[in-house]
């Protein structure tokens, strides 16, 4: 393993070369801090690189693994979303409105990792709120896509994505609301897994929309995925929607045996607007697993069409709802010397808001205001149930869903920013899963004629991510996709 | 379905949200098309389907009401815009 090099490594492949003493932890970290420095003002994957805790963490994992400890994330450097609060260390949900905000306590998930021993490098940048397709909305800085900067990376978890993507750290968590870790997996060729909903908690996670957000890992590899996973789940009394449930082995699960499991092809899901290469890729990823001996079956989604539609209303509202909170009364940014409480909170939002925040808090007030109700908040919320349905009864027929996470590649920077509508619709085949609080899970699987990666999404039924984890893992012990790291730096340039 | 400024105004003042007049014109044409499209909606039959506001598989947990908590109000109210000891300040509600 060489840190120089980001197609060489990755959790499992650290895990081994720690345990065996190749490097330590301290070594590791000063290696990525080095690759930070080098390739991150061409990216902008991080808000905060938190090189003094990493060192720290690095010191502490290192005296663990002397005295013998073992465990899937002792020592393993990872960066977080800017949406967890990490306490003593600013947290901005890559918000204006947030930008001095210093939690003064750390996310469930934060914890978890901590006390595995895992090593924080940076928190990673994002749409504001995590709102968005493309990682465009931060206030803060561009986020550009390592395998074409002048392309985005996708979003919401557009930083986190990037980070592992170019080898700025060796796994990150971001969140996923309708498609945030999913997506930018794809855009980036990375791993990216959406839990079941409840599977890990959201305390001290930002609220976007909460009967939607989840938490989950990026990786290299689906293996990757499972090690941080099995350290991230669990119950968590602090999150009243957190599942009681046990937490399987999930890299136990890897056995690379799909025999005689039956994928389910979502008619639906392979239709006009399909780019070519996308499809030719899934289908051949397909192709691999069915030479694995899974068995493939056709199967119906037919309220695909409106989940776009279901999705942006039940989010916005809800949002609309979640950042009533941020009123420049309590924390964060408050306007300069307003006379009445009321402009003290409009001028406050107006400032701190960006232009899609403020977009998603007025079509979600509409949804919810009086006279519009029933016409479309109550309506998604029927429409939400219809589309569980037809997951519970393609499940009958199938153990896992499988198709492409999205139309089309990474596309320009600017080429959706004026045009909010196409923007939401690069979420058509991942809203679906948030609705119906399914895990969801993605792969690379190609690469279109521009070069740019294509991810398949594998879908299964609640709580199945070791099933999903498993299927993701026996393609890869075929394929080499997940090894293919972008080129950055003086190489990029020369080509250019 | 047609969005005009003073729908937009409206909305704005529900939400509590400050808009500049170029801001008011973008937003009315963006929710006029995002509105067209989630009207597809309408089209769908859905008499007697339940509503589904959260796919949460588990009854929330409830738990007794007793704090668990520390006492930590001086690191709760140290990023606060605007405070005297731990109380929050904002500008006179009442005249």
């Amino acid at each position: 393993m060489n840190p120089a090099d980001p197609s060489s490594f990755g959790v499992a492949p650290a895990r081994a070369a720690l345990d065996a003493g190749e490097f330590t932890a301290t070594e590791l970290t000063r290696a990525l801090l080095d690759r930070i420095g080098a390739v991150e003002s061409d990216l902008g994957a991080l808000l905060t690189v938190t090189g003094e805790r990493a060192l720290a963490d690095a010191a502490a994992a290192d005296t663990r693994i002397q005295a013998g400890e073992h465990g899937a994330m002792l020592g393993i450097p990872i960066v977080l979303k800017d949406i967890f609060a990490t306490r003593g260390i600013r947290t901005t949900c890559g918000s204006r409105i947030l930008e001095c905000f210093i939690p003064p306590y750390d996310a469930d998930a934060t914890e978890r990792l901590a006390k595995a021993g895992a090593v924080l490098i940076g928190k990673a940048n994002m749409d504001e709120f995590a709102m968005g397709s493309s990682n465009e909305n931060s206030a803060f800085r561009a986020c550009r896509n390592p395998w074409d900067t002048d392309r985005v990376p996708g979003g919401s978890s557009g930083g986190s994505a990037v980070a592992v993507a170019a080898g700025e750290c060796l796994a990150s968590l971001g969140t996923d609301t309708g498609g945030s870790i999913r997506l930018p997996a794809s855009f980036t060729g990375v791993c990216g897994m959406k839990p079941t909903y409840g599977r890990v908690s959201r305390y001290g996670v930002i609220a976007y929309a909460s009967s939607l957000d989840q938490v989950g890992p990026f990786g290299r590899s689906a293996e990757d995925l499972a090690m941080v996973l099995g350290t991230i789940a669990g119950h968590d009394p602090r999150d009243s929607t957190s599942a009681d449930r046990e937490v399987p082995d999930y890299t136990g699960a890897l056995d690379g045996d799909i025999r005689g499991l039956r994928l389910g092809l979502p008619r639906e899901y392979f239709v006009d607007g399909l780019a070519q290469d996308v499809e030719r890729a899934v289908r051949e990823a397909i192709e691999v697993l069915r030479s694995r001996g899974a068995e493939i079956v056709e199967v119906e989604l037919p309220h695909t069409e409106y989940a776009v539609a279901a999705y942006y209303l039940v989010a916005t509202a809800e949002a609309s709802s979640n950042l009533s909170r941020y009123d420049g009364v309590r924390y964060g940014l408050r306007t300069e010397a307003p006379d009445n409480l009321l402009e003290l909170y409009r001028q406050t939002r107006d400032e701190g808001f960006g232009p899609e925040v403020k977009r998603r808090i007025l079509l979600g007030t509409y949804a919810l205001s009086t006279g519009y109700y029933d016409a479309y908040y109550h309506k998604a919320l029927q429409v939400r149930t219809l589309i569980r349905q037809d997951f519970d009864r393609a499940f009958e027929q199938c153990d896992a869903i499988v198709s492409p996470t999205a139309p089309q590649t990474a596309f320009r920077v600017g080429e959706k920013t004026g045009d909010p509508l196409s923007m939401y619709l690069s979420d058509i085949f991942t809203n679906s899963a948030n609705l119906a609080g399914l895990p969801g899970l993605v792969v690379p699987c190609g690469f279109d004629v521009a070069e740019m990666p294509i991810g398949l999404q594998i879908l299964t039924p609640d709580f199945e991510e070791a099933r999903a984890l498993r299927i993701g893992d026996a393609y890869q012990r075929d394929t080499a996709w997940h090894r293919r790291a972008p080129s950055l730096g003086e190489t990029k340039r020369a080509a250019k | 379905m047609s969005v005009s400024i003073d729908d937009v105004e409206h909305i704005a003042r529900l939400a509590r949200l400050g808009l500049r007049d170029e801001e008011k014109q973008t937003l009315r044409g963006d929710l006029e098309s995002i509105l067209g499209y989630v009207d597809k909606l309408r089209s769908l039959d859905t008499t007697g389907v339940e509503a589904s506001a959260s796919m949460a598989s588990l009854r929330p947990a409830m738990r007794d009401d007793i704090v668990t908590n520390p006492d930590r109000a001086e690191d709760m109210v140290r990023g606060a815009p605007d405070r005297e000891e731990n109380f929050l300040r904002v500008p006179k509600i009442i005249e």
